[in-house]
Order: structure tokens, then sequence, then C-alpha cells
């Protein structure tokens, strides 16, 4: 908490209001968001504060590949009155064929300067897939091919970050019959990159990832397929507001049926929430309102994050379930049940038949001894010892 | 105590006791399917493990959630199998990784409600006739008003599906009874309702067995539709049809049921031991009906125990003074 | 052919009812009504540890199955005396037949509790609800019968003790019948309590299951009656100080022994002709239960073989026991050990659980008691001293 505060009384909110146009309150709410994102500790949120303020913007390089620009879109075009522009603050952009206002060579020099300037530091964002047959002729961009485009600008990166499924794993490009021979470019560089697919990605995560690598100079936790594990660790299913009503096994049967309109789950109608990787439900999406996202809107999820779910599964195709896998609280077809034997009974059990056995042996020895009444009964009735 | 009465007592005794033992003399017929039987089609194959129909089954017999000690699963419904206050279960089997279902080093998914059997040994074994099958529709249910508690149907059910609650001060017994509540509502089973992917439909006995039979014929992988709420909704959804194994649970054991399931993995993995095809019910009644058919055995056995009683308690009374027959009659005897 | 063997009449023992014998029976007896207390108030569950996998436990099996065999003495006297025309056997009737009938009520109250909705229990024997395929059917309605047929039977004794020698007279004249009854109702139903097991179809392993159980049990019941009488006898005879009916006792081991060689035909014809003995040999908890119960067979028929041992009243006693246990091993095996009731199941009787049973063993001895003190069921020994209690 001291620290927390000593950070925060140190920073100069003054310079942050005039070069963002936010006020204290409002860059305190966005650094704590995006803490909470990730799933920082907290004090993080102070870290990330501080980092932001100090101005220290990394440099990136922007690539496009095959793809819709619907990423750099998504970016753009979000309703939250500052994300473009914090995000455009916090990284020095020095190269986007988009956005540049520069064109032709003018631009490519300025890529090689960037390049040579922050060598080993910059930020290598790709966008969109990368043909690889026929030798990539494809794609080509200054009359390189998008493959050597790549490696060249992969290879003095401080980190690559594969933005939507196309960078990511091939997406649209690389759906079946797969004409361009498109790839991702974690597959091309054959190294480990950060994924962050969706189609397109939530801007969310890509400024998550960038302000952590900027506040503590490393990138986010990855999983097996190279995606932050803050944003790509659980099913949409997991934190979906409609799973109540798929535990109760209400399901809406077809757009615009009573179960539709009550906001039932979309299970049926072919959401692949159950299979999909994202955290969707927990940031939403596109800035609209505060249901804004595919599934709170009444639309199943594609599974656009996932390979071979979106632009592979039709859509209307039922989701397999990964969170019950492997089963941790579901009962074996044999559970053991019952109870077994405890020490109370089984000592009394015990008791019980070493009394019987003793009652036997003493009752055998004492009818040994009574013979010989016994048989003077027959002739004669024998006298009562107790008489 | 003439040697004829010894022989003729013989006679009755033996022939009493050979009545017993000689197989198959007057067998009970063999009980069949009822012409409009219903019943569930459960395609494990296709079962997403959701529980739907476990929630919408409490919701609809209105049973309390159970909780168990496993870690994660101590505040909502999780039973660890049926009870008096689970009539239905969605059990999975394990056998290795989480992402290959229906193969044996995968898991697989697995359904226990009543199978409503053609020839249930719960019908037959009870002995206050609580439990009874619907001559119509073949439904096999319980009434709690006229339960006495012996639990007898608990033991014989070879699925082990009439439970009972243990704990309660006054306890009953609880075991599916494919929503015949809802039938006069004009619906159906809810488990088949909720069922998201028609792993479970309800439907005419016959036209599930038509549905199976087309499954079982269709090559593995091929795309084809999947009834969903009960035969002939026509709500359905398209799936890849699953490597069945070769073998329909319920079709044949103990005499058939009602209820038959499909998998993909051998069904003793799932807790579905083999079977024979003759009903115990069959088997236990023909013994009995051999035994007691008619009463004439017994009262011919009477007949014959009186006489003989008579008889000695004469001898006996040669030795006393009157013709006594109790134990205590001859207590003058010499 | 009786009349020449004399027999004692039979006279009250008297003596103390109060002695530390009967006060510990008599606090065993309180501790299970207490638990009986226990389970009507909470459920079944609080003080038993049956379940669905085992919803049977010993207050079934052990209570009246086991005790209702064990209660056969009745019946198998009955048999010799009455049907069979033994006269010389007659002293032992009335104890055998007093102990049957406690162990009969018993077991029958015991169960009554185990019902777990007892207030229903007339369902049985009401033709609405009454479903006379089931083999408990069966079983509730003949034990009941033949448990007021044997008060019935027990009623002379009474009679004898409150001097009502005129409506004994007109009383005996309906005796034969309720004879009868009283050799029908246990055949019938001791055959049954191993037909109850042949619905639970394949769930009973092969060794046990077969539909000779019926028969099976008829003959096991038999030979624990005859072994209960010879084990009653014997502690009688050293428990109250008195005399042993040696002789009687010889010629009921013989009676005993046939039963045995029965037995054994009938239990192995079966498995041979089934071609069930192959679990037999499989090593394990079934076939070692299965040896030892026949083991236990072969104890009391080596012990029983010659006249002269059957002429020892320690072998007699030894063969009465080891017979005794073979039924009850028997009937463990037929209803747990042959029992397959589903991967992951167990059961283990609670304390409680058998706290009541052993109650119930204590109530029907110390009602035993009272009664051979209080009423003429024992032969009296002659000249009739002022017998006193032995313990």
């Amino acid at each position: 908490m001291l620290a927390h505060s000593e950070e925060e009384c140190s920073l100069d909110f003054d310079a942050i209001e005039g070069r963002l146009g936010l006020s204290r309150r409002d860059f305190l709410k966005f650094c704590t968001g995006l803490a909470s994102t990730m799933g920082l500790p907290a004090g993080a949120d102070a870290a990330i504060a501080k980092a932001v303020e100090s101005a220290r913007r990394p440099s990136v390089i922007w690539l496009h590949f095959q793809e819709c620009t619907g990423c750099t879109e998504s970016l753009l075009r979000a309703n939250h009155p500052t994300l473009e522009r914090l995000i455009l603050d916090i990284i020095s952009l020095d190269y986007h064929e988009t956005l540049f206002a520069a064109a032709g060579h003018q631009a490519e020099a300025a890529r090689r300067q960037a390049m040579a300037d922050n060598k080993g530091k910059y930020l290598l964002v790709v966008e969109g897939a990368i043909p690889t047959k026929d030798k990539g002729i494809y794609c080509r961009i200054g009359g390189q091919t998008a493959v050597d485009l790549l490696k060249e600008c992969a290879t003095d990166a401080a980190a690559v970050v594969a933005i939507g499924s196309c960078a990511s794993w091939g997406g649209v490009p690389s759906t079946k019959p797969n004409p361009t021979g498109s790839e991702g470019a974690g597959e091309v560089l054959g190294a480990k990159v950060v994924n962050l697919p969706g189609c397109p990605p939530n801007p969310y995560n890509l400024i998550s990832t960038v302000v952590h690598y900027l506040t503590f100079n490393k990138l986010p936790e990855l999983d097996a397929k190279g995606r932050p594990k803050f944003a790509y660790g659980r099913l949409i299913h997991e934190n979906c507001e409609r799973r109540a009503h798929f535990d109760a096994g209400r399901f809406a049967g077809e757009f615009g049926d009573e179960g539709h309109r009550q906001g039932w789950c979309l299970y049926k109608l072919g959401c692949k929430g159950p299979e999909t990787h994202a955290n969707c439900p927990a940031v939403l999406f596109g800035d609209v309102s505060n249901a804004s996202w595919p599934v709170g809107t009444g639309h199943p999820c594609i599974g656009c994050t996932e390979k071979g779910i979106v632009f592979t599964k039709p859509i209307h195709a039922l989701a397999e379930l990964k969170t019950v896998t492997p089963p941790i609280f579901f009962a074996r077809p044999a559970e053991e049940r019952g109870t077994g034997v405890t020490f109370a009974a089984a000592a009394a059990l015990a008791a019980i038949a070493g009394a019987a056995a003793g009652g036997t042996a003493m009752l055998a020895r004492n009818l040994g001894k009574s013979v010989p009444e016994a048989k003077a009964d027959v002739a004669a009735p024998d006298e009562q010892r107790g008489g | 105590m003439g040697m004829d009465r010894r022989n003729f007592l013989k006679a009755a005794s033996g022939g009493t006791l050979a009545a017993s033992c000689v197989p198959s003399v007057q067998a009970r017929e063999t009980r069949t399917m009822p012409e409009g039987a219903v019943g569930l089609l459960y395609d494990g194959t296709l079962c997403i493990g959701c529980r739907a129909c476990m929630a919408a089954c409490k919701a609809e017999n209105d049973l309390p959630p159970e909780f168990n000690e496993i870690e994660g699963s101590a505040y909502w419904d999780a039973p660890l199998d049926l009870s008096g206050r689970t009539i239905n279960i969605i059990k999975a089997y394990v056998g290795g990784d989480s992402d290959r279902k229906d193969t044996l080093d995968g898991y697989a998914f697995t359904k226990l409600s009543c199978f409503h059997c053609v020839d249930a040994s719960c019908v037959s074994c009870c002995p206050v006739a609580a439990m009874t099958k619907d001559p119509v529709t073949g439904i096999v249910s319980h009434s709690k008003e006229a339960c006495i508690g012996c639990r007898y149907c608990v033991a014989a059910c070879p699925f082990g599906v009439p439970r009972f609650t243990y704990d309660e001060t006054f306890p009953h017994i609880a075991k599916c009874q494919l929503c015949r509540h809802r039938m006069a509502q004009g619906k159906f089973a809810a488990c088949a309702e909720v069922c998201p992917t028609g792993a479970t439909i309800y439907g005419p006995v016959k036209e599930l067995k038509k549905e199976i039979a087309r499954r079982r014929a269709l090559a593995p992988g091929t795309e084809t539709e999947f009834p969903r709420g009960h035969i002939g909704s026509g709500d359905t959804h398209i799936a890849p049809i699953a490597n069945y194994v070769d073998h329909v649970w319920g079709e044949k054991e103990i005499g058939g049921t009602q209820v038959l399931h499909l998998s993909a993995v051998p069904f003793d993995r799932l807790d579905k031991k083999p079977l024979p095809d003759v009903a115990p019910a069959n088997v236990s009644e023909s013994l009995q009906g051999r035994i007691y058919h008619g009463m004439i055995a017994p009262l011919a056995f009477l007949g014959a125990l009186v006489f003989a009683a008579k008889r000695s308690a004469k001898a006996l009374g040669e030795q006393g003074e009157a013709g006594g027959t109790d134990a205590g009659d001859d207590r003058k005897g010499e | 052919m009786a009349g020449s063997d004399a027999h004692p009449a039979p006279a009250p023992m008297g003596g103390r009812l109060i002695t530390p014998w009967t006060v510990f029976l008599g606090l065993l007896a309180l501790i299970a009504v207490f638990f009986i207390g226990k389970r009507l108030i909470f459920g079944i569950g609080a003080v038993s540890n049956i379940n669905d996998g085992y919803p049977w436990g010993i207050w079934m099996v052990f209570d009246l199955v086991i005790g209702a065999a064990l209660s056969c003495g009745g019946l198998a006297m009955a048999l010799m005396v009455y049907i069979f025309n033994k006269g010389q056997y007659h002293s032992l009737v009335r104890p055998a037949l007093l102990a049957s009938a406690f162990g009969y009520t018993l077991a029958a109250t015991s169960l009554f509790f185990d019902l777990g909705r007892y207030w229903n229990f007339w369902h049985v024997f009401w033709p609405r609800y009454a479903q006379a395929n089931s083999v408990i059917f069966e079983l509730a309605v003949c034990m009941t019968a033949y448990i007021l047929v044997m008060w019935i039977e027990f009623t002379p004794t009474v009679m004898d003790k409150l001097g009502m020698q005129g409506l004994r007279r007109k009383f005996e004249k309906w005796l034969y019948v309720f004879i009868g009854l009283g050799v029908l109702l246990p055949v019938m139903h001791q055959s049954s309590l191993g037909s109850m097991l042949v619905i639970f179809g394949p769930q009973i392993n092969p060794l046990w299951q077969t539909p000779l159980l019926p028969l099976l049990f008829l003959i096991s019941c038999l030979a624990m009656g005859y072994s209960m009488v010879i084990f009653e006898a014997s502690v009688t005879s050293v428990g109250f100080r008195r005399p042993l009916e040696r002789k009687i006792l010889g010629s009921i081991g013989l009676v005993l022994k046939w039963f045995l060689i029965a037995w054994l035909i009938a239990r192995f014809a079966d498995l041979v002709w089934r071609g069930a003995l192959d679990p037999a040999f499989v090593p394990g908890a079934r076939s070692l239960m299965f040896w030892i119960e026949n083991i236990l067979v072969a104890i009391p028929l080596f012990l029983l073989w010659t006249p002269a041992w059957r002429g020892s009243p320690q072998k007699l006693f030894l063969a009465a026991v080891a017979m005794a246990l073979q039924g009850i091993i028997y009937r463990i095996n037929c209803y747990y050990t042959a029992y397959d009731t589903g991967d992951g199941w167990n059961y283990f009787p609670s304390l409680p659980e058998v706290m009541v049973s052993l109650g119930f063993i204590a109530m029907e001895i110390l009602a035993f008691v009272i009664v051979v003190r209080l009423l003429p069921v024992l032969p009296a020994p002659e000249p009739s001293p002022n017998s006193a209690p032995a313990s």
C-alpha cells in the first residue's frame, strides 16, 4: 500500500492530462483495469501507471500480410473514448501500412531506420497470414515476399506479437483448400511468438500485452499455443453470463423463439463457447455497452480464436464440451460407496465371536464333567447339586 | 405308523421338493414388450456431459440437490451415484486424456436411470405391488403409498436402479418413472426434452430401435442428422457417426429393456457388466409357480401331515391316558 | 415303541429370575431398545450401515434368515415326534418349540424395525396390495402364520400352568391341524429364504445361485434345527445343572448325520450338474468361504460317524456347533459373499447394528430363561427337588 501511494504521488498527473487528455481519475482507472485484465496482483496498477506515465515508448513495427485489416480496424474503432489514443501514445508506431502517412520507398526506409535505431528493442506486430506456397509469391510488399519481410523484421525484434487469427495460426486464408499455403507467423518463423488470436482480436489484449512488456520488461505468461494466459486461459463457457441456463438445461431452440428472447443458453444454436478459449465474457468486445459481446447480443460464439473451429466447423454445429475434460467432478461409473469395517464394529464382532468360542469351549468341558451324571440319569435321576 | 403311511409321506414331501427342482416343467411364459411401449435411447457418443438432463429431472420430479465431498463440488448438485434424491445421473469413464472422447484411453459418458425392463425384477419381487408395469406404455412405476420399505427391489434390480432414502425418518424408494406425470400434460421425459445434442431421445421403443439400426448401419465418421427431444420432433442437428461397439445395451439384457444405450466404449467399462438374456424374474416366478401352483402341493402335503400327526398322537396317547397330542400331554406317562 | 422309554413330565424350573446373567442380558436388551428408538426417530441410516449396494444388513440376514434357521428346532422335533412318530423324543419338543417361538417372534420383530416404511407392514396381508409372485410375500405370510401356530401349540403349556384342563381337552381336538401347519409353514418359508435369492439372478455367484436353493435351504435348516436341539439341550443341561438326555441326543445325532449326507449330495450334485464348480478353484474370498462352508459340514459328519462318538456329549455338542456355524456361514455366503452388487460398494455392520442384533438374542435367551422357570417346559427331574439356579 505504501509503495502504491508513493508511486502514485510521484506521478505527474498534470503531464498525463496534457498528453493523453485524461483526468487523473480516468487514467488510474485505466491502469487498474489493465492490471485486473491481466490478473496482476495489487500494486501492479501503480507500476503500470508509472510505466505509462514515464512515456518510455517502445518502438513498434506493424506488418500486414494476408488479412482484411479487421484487427487494425477493431483497434481503431474501439468506442472507448481514449483507447486508441492510449495505444498510440503508449507505443511509438514507427511502421504501420494502414496508418502511415508515408508510402512506397519512403515508408520502407522509415521501417529500416526504426529497426536500426531500436535494434533488439522494438516490438514486431504481425497482422495477417503468411503465404508459403510457390516461394511465397502470393504476397509481396516493397518487392519482398511476406516470408522474407517477416524474417527480416523478426531477426532483431525484442518480441514478435501475432495479432488476429490469421497471424496466429493462418486464419481465413489457411482455410481448406488453402491455395496459397498460408501459415501463421509462429509457424513461418519456427519460433515462439505471442499469439493474440481472434477474428478480430480484442484490442484490450494487445494493449495489456504491450503494457505488460513495458512495465515488467518481459512478455506475459503464455500457454502451449503461445497465447497470453491472462486472456486465453479460460473457456468462454466458464465465464459466460448464460452459463446458468446451460447448467439448468434451458436452451434456445432457434433464433427468436421463447428461449432466445429469455436469454437462454445458445448451445443448441451452435455456440462454440464450450470449446473456445478467450476472455470475451469477462472484458467484453467492441465497447458498445455492458453486454457487448457476441453471446451477450444473442448470437452464438463462433470460436474465432480457435484453430479448427472457426472457418472449419459450421456455425450451427454443436460444440464439444472442453470444460468437463478430464471430468473432475463427474461420478465414475462405479464410485466407492458405503461404509466399510470400523474399529468399534469389528471389535464388537470379535468380542462376540470370542465369547461364543469361549462359551463353546467351556460348555464342552463342563459337558465332559457331567457325563457320569448323565449316565446315572439313564437309570435313575441324578441328584441336583444345587438342591 | 405303518409302512404305507410312511411311504405316502415320503411321496408327498418328496413330490413337493422334486416339483421345485425339475427344471422348466411349467415355466412361466416369457414376457414380451407391450405394443405401445415407450422408452429412451441414450447415445453416449453424442453426450457432452452438460448434465442438463440431471437438472431437468430434479426440477420435474421435485428432488433436492445432493452434495459430495469432492473438491469444488460441495456447493451444487453433484451426486456420485443414483440415490433416493437422484434418479438420473450422467457418469464419466476416464481412461486417459481429456482430448480423446469415446476411446478407452480417453473418456466417455454414460447414463444411469431406470431401464424399464420388459420383465422387471422389481415388479416381480415387490410383496405389496408398489412396483407396477403399465400394460400399455410399459413404464415401471413405483407407489410410495403402497411401499413397505423392504428394499427387495433395491437388492434384486440387476441394474442397481431403485434407491432408498436411508437417512430419513419416513424413508421411501426413488426411481425414474419416465416422467409419466408429465405425459398427462402432453409432454414427454424431461431428460430427453432438454438434451441439447439428442444424446437422450424419447419415443416408442419400435421407433427407437429403427433409429438404432440406422445409426449402426452408417459407417463411422459419416455425417448424419440426429433427432433431438423425441423421435419425429423435427428438431435435428448434424454430427458424425461414432465408432459404436457392436452391442446395444438393453436390447437383450434380462429379457430386454425399454431404455436402450449406444456407446463407443465397451459397456463393461461403464459399469454395465454382462447380463443374461433370461429375466431372473421369470426364473424366480417359474420356480415359485411350480412349488405353489394353485396351492395343490402344499395342501396335499398339509393333509398328509395332519393325518400323520393324528396317528402319532394316538400312539403317544396309548402310553398316556388320553388322546393328547401336545408336548405336555403325557406328563403322567409311566 | 415310544412307550418303552421313560421320560419325565415337564415341570417349571423355579428359581430366581434376577441373577447377574439375567441382568447382563437385560442390559444388552436395553441397549438394543435404545438404538431401535434412535432408528425410529432418525431413520435406519442413523444406526445402520446398510446402503443401496447392500440394502439388506445383518438385521435382515442375521436376525431373519439365520435367526429363523436357528429357530428350526421346533420344526425338526415336531417332524420327528409327530410326523415320523418317534415318541421317545417327546421331552425335547416343548423346549425346542419354545426356543423356536421366541426365535421366530424376535426375528419378525427385528424385520419389522428393518422395514423402511414399517407403518405399511399390513399391506402384505391386505388383498389390495398383496403380490403373490413375491417371495417376500410368501415369506411374510408364512412366517406370521407360523408364529401364530407356534404360540397356539404352546398354549397347552400355559393351560397346564393355570390348571385349565377342560379347555385344554377341547382345544386338543384341533391341535392336529396346528401340528400339520407347524410343519408345513416352516417347510414353505425356510425354502423361500433360499428362493428369495433366485431373482437376484446373475448378482449371485454361480457357486451359490441355483434353482435348488429352496431345497438346499430346507435341508440346511432341518440340519440346523437338529443341531440346535442338541445345542439347547446341552446348554440347558450345563446352565441349569440338569441331566443330559444322552441317548436321545445320540439318536438325533444320527438323524443329523443323514441330513449332512443329504446336504452334501444335493450341494455337489447340483454344482456338478450345472458345471458351476469352477469358481471354487479360483483363489479368492469366494472360493475360500465356499471351502470353509464345506469343511464345516465335514467336521460334524466326522464327529457323528460312529455310534460310540455320537454317544459322547462333547462330540455331539461340537458337531452341533459346527453344523450351526455351517448353516450360518452358508447363509452369509449366499447373501453376502456370493452377492455381486456392483463395483465400489462396501458394507460392514455398524456397532449399533451389531448391538441391536445382539440385543435381540439377549431378549430371546432372557425370555426363554424366564418362561422355563415359570412354566412347565423342561422335563422335571425325578424325584423333583427344588431346583436352584446354577448361575
